[in-house]
């Protein structure tokens, strides 16, 4: 069981900055004639430096993995740490700048499912060409169509044209076939975060299955419970760096301090950022700021102090303020609003809240600030938003003494709400 | 420990894994499948364009060339003629422009998942193989008619000939179609410029009329366009009109083989990082 299917050395991947995308040869020469002739260069975004051009950007800056047979390995890691140049670059979708890559066994890769197929085709003509495409001969989907059509769900529908599918059908059709490969190595990108949720639990059986059966499973993605469900080793990827490879908990736990450890500031100056859309015209908030704390962590139960400098050119009769809370992987949570500020006259005003933390458990949270403005129809019209994410760090200590019991996350959330009262009225 | 593949940064120069491409065969019938089970659908003639399409072309190049201008067709019947030009023709232009675009054409599914790329320019050209045998299919037809109908025909052991040039044909649009598609990914004008291209291309090659129409001193040179002799010899197989001497034929192989390694070599090189650039 312990033989090496997967071995990583070095793996490098290179792109360049300013040149990604089709050029035309015609821009290109204009652009070759304009640094000739020392000018600016007229294919340029604006804003962009003109020293960023064929700047190289590592994606990925040497990666050194062994992968051993019957693992389940997951990868996560922030948007943005090379997870899916990683996973193209496995597929072959596309070659690494430097390194090697040793592979024992075929690989089916699923970056996305349902590849190839094709609306007019009916769903039986698109599982010989997903298969084909996938890496498979007309003899072996002969073999294994029943069964795929049995897993997909959709033996009613199998001659029908897919576009008439709905799209989770679709989906159903499209993992169907692909987990009928008989590939060594499964190269998978958040597939499973598709069709309804009977579906995706018996995705993950099948999943689970395969590891089991000797075949070693690569995933990726956001969601921590699949990646708890279905993985035995996780890697923590971070700027294209392997920051950490091993327990899949602990790796939770690095990705999650990973991705809050550059935020948690005390104080955000927000006065000049970029609004959206049209926010920030009649108010504008220009900072907000921790309170009494040295950094933005609290214990659950203590209020969270903070005040916000922020300016309004005219008067606005009712306004409301709010702050929705999320998890570290941008999971919305709760919101919590001000009571209403009636009459707030125009000029330059600090205002300081309170929001008792009771609530939140344990973990790393964000929040957006946002000001909003109740209309005479009683409607809100957001005013401004604090264009940065501001992070907090939860922490509940001496559960036991504070008559809680652990909170497990993943089964009931990251709210505790206000304790029902419980009563003996046995006779 | 023996693994089974090695994924490197470089690349040899002529890095095609044939045995791979062959495991894929089944891809190449089920893209060319696709393509012909989709082409029609939804439109009222169905598959009847398959036919309409080329009578529709060579009769407006019998009026045109054959009518109007009066060029000669070395003797031959004007619409066996043109019927007969427009076939090898229509099949080499539809090889290069349906393999050129092969990247930027199907950049959501290379994207996703790995095959060895040739596949899709492979099965475009056995596509557009098959469109051609349509076009021959009618030439036999029209050709056994005028045979019933009294009108003289030269058919001899030459026919031969037919499947080594519609091989040859079929190789070099593939070789220019994967050189023009290496070279879209980084300049998209290009496929702009294949449309155009193939159009020159047709007027420099003896398809509306017949190489004896060149001055003699520009013949020598004229017959280095490699479709040149390819088109020739091909009218001289079927309708038995005047033939070359065989080693401008042989120069066309050359240039044939060369362009399909130049093509095969950039495109291998290409098709490994693409996907960075499309």
């Amino acid at each position: 069981m312990s033989e090496t299917v997967i071995k990583i050395e070095n793996l490098k991947k290179q792109y360049r900055l300013g040149t990604i995308g089709g050029r035309t040869l015609n821009a290109e020469l204009q652009s070759w004639w304009a640094r000739k002739r020392r000018k600016e260069d007229p294919n340029l975004r604006i804003g962009e430096e003109r020293s960023d051009y064929g700047k190289p950007f590592w994606a990925l800056k040497g990666i050194d993995l062994e992968v051993k047979k019957g693992e389940a390995l997951g990868i996560i890691g922030a948007n943005g740490a090379g997870k899916s140049t990683f996973l193209k670059i496995l597929s072959r979708v596309t070659a690494p700048t430097e390194g090697d890559i040793w592979l024992n066994g075929r690989v089916a890769s699923m970056l996305e499912v349902g590849t190839g197929f094709h609306g007019e085709l009916t769903g039986r003509e698109n599982i010989y060409m997903n298969g084909a495409i996938l890496g498979m001969t007309k003899k072996e989907v002969d073999r294994k169509i029943e069964s795929i059509i049995d897993f997909s769900e959709c033996r009613e529908f199998i001659d029908t044209p897919v576009k008439r599918y709905s799209s989770g059908m679709y989906v159903k059709l499209a993992f169907a076939v692909a987990s009928h490969l008989d590939a060594e190595i499964m190269v998978m990108d958040e597939v499973l975060a598709v069709g309804d949720m009977k579906f995706q639990k018996k995705c993950l059986g099948r999943m689970g299955d395969e590891a089991r059966s000797g075949r070693t499973v690569l995933y990726v993605s956001h969601n921590m419970a699949t990646i708890r469900n279905l993985c035995t080793r996780c890697i923590v990827l971070d700027k294209g760096a392997l920051i950490f490879d091993g327990n899949v908990e602990e790796a939770i736990g690095v990705y999650r301090a990973e991705l809050v450890k550059d935020d948690l500031l005390l104080r955000i100056e927000c006065k000049d950022m970029l609004r959206r859309n049209r926010l920030g015209m009649k108010s504008h908030i220009s900072t907000f700021e921790f309170c009494d704390v040295d950094i933005p962590e609290y214990l659950a139960g203590d209020t969270m102090l903070f005040s916000v400098y922020w300016y309004n050119p005219e008067q606005i009769r009712d306004a409301i303020a709010r702050i929705t809370i999320k998890t570290a992987e941008d999971e919305l949570i709760a919101t919590s609003e001000s009571q209403i500020m009636h009459n707030v006259g125009s000029g330059d005003h600090i205002t300081r809240f309170r929001f008792n933390t009771k609530n939140l458990v344990d973990g790393m949270y964000k929040l957006v600030f946002s000001i909003s403005e109740i209309n005479e129809f009683a409607q809100t019209e957001l005013l401004d938003e604090i264009p940065q994410v501001i992070s907090f760090r939860i922490i509940e200590k001496d559960l036991y003494k504070n008559q809680k019991a652990r909170w497990i996350k993943s089964y009931w959330g990251n709210i505790r709400l206000d304790p029902m009262t419980a009563e003996d009225i046995t006779v | 420990m023996e693994y089974t593949t090695h994924i490197k940064a470089k690349s040899g120069w002529f890095d095609i894994d044939l045995k791979e491409l062959f495991r894929y065969r089944d891809l190449v019938f089920l893209f060319v499948k696709r393509t012909y089970t989709t082409m029609y659908k939804q439109t009222i003639l169905g598959p009847m364009w398959l036919i309409l399409n080329p009578l529709i072309t060579v009769m407006l190049y019998a009026f045109v060339f054959g009518r109007v201008a009066g060029l000669s067709t070395d003797g031959a019947p004007y619409f066996a003629f043109y019927l007969c030009s427009n076939a090898i023709w229509s099949f080499f232009a539809t090889c290069i422009t349906e393999t050129s675009s092969t990247f930027t054409a199907n950049a959501a599914i290379l994207g996703k998942v790995y095959f060895p790329r040739l596949v899709m320019p492979i099965s475009s050209v056995v596509t557009a193989m098959l469109n051609m045998m349509i076009q021959l299919g009618i030439l036999v037809f029209v050709l056994v008619y005028y045979g019933l109908s009294g009108v003289e025909l030269h058919i001899s052991r030459a026919v031969l000939l037919v499947p080594v040039l519609i091989i040859q044909t079929g190789l070099l649009g593939l070789g220019c179609g994967i050189i023009v598609a290496a070279l879209t990914t980084k300049y998209r004008d290009l496929v702009i410029l294949v449309s155009f291209g193939v159009q020159l291309w047709m007027y420099a090659s003896p398809v509306v009329y017949t190489f004896s129409q060149i001055p003699e001193k520009y013949l020598s040179f004229y017959l280095l366009n490699p479709m040149a002799p390819i088109i020739t010899v091909w009218r001289h197989a079927i309708l038995g009109t005047k033939g070359i001497q065989g080693i401008y034929w042989g120069i066309s192989w050359l240039i044939t083989v060369a362009v399909l390694f130049t093509g095969i070599i950039l495109f291998s090189r290409i098709e490994r990082t693409f996907m960075d650039t499309v």
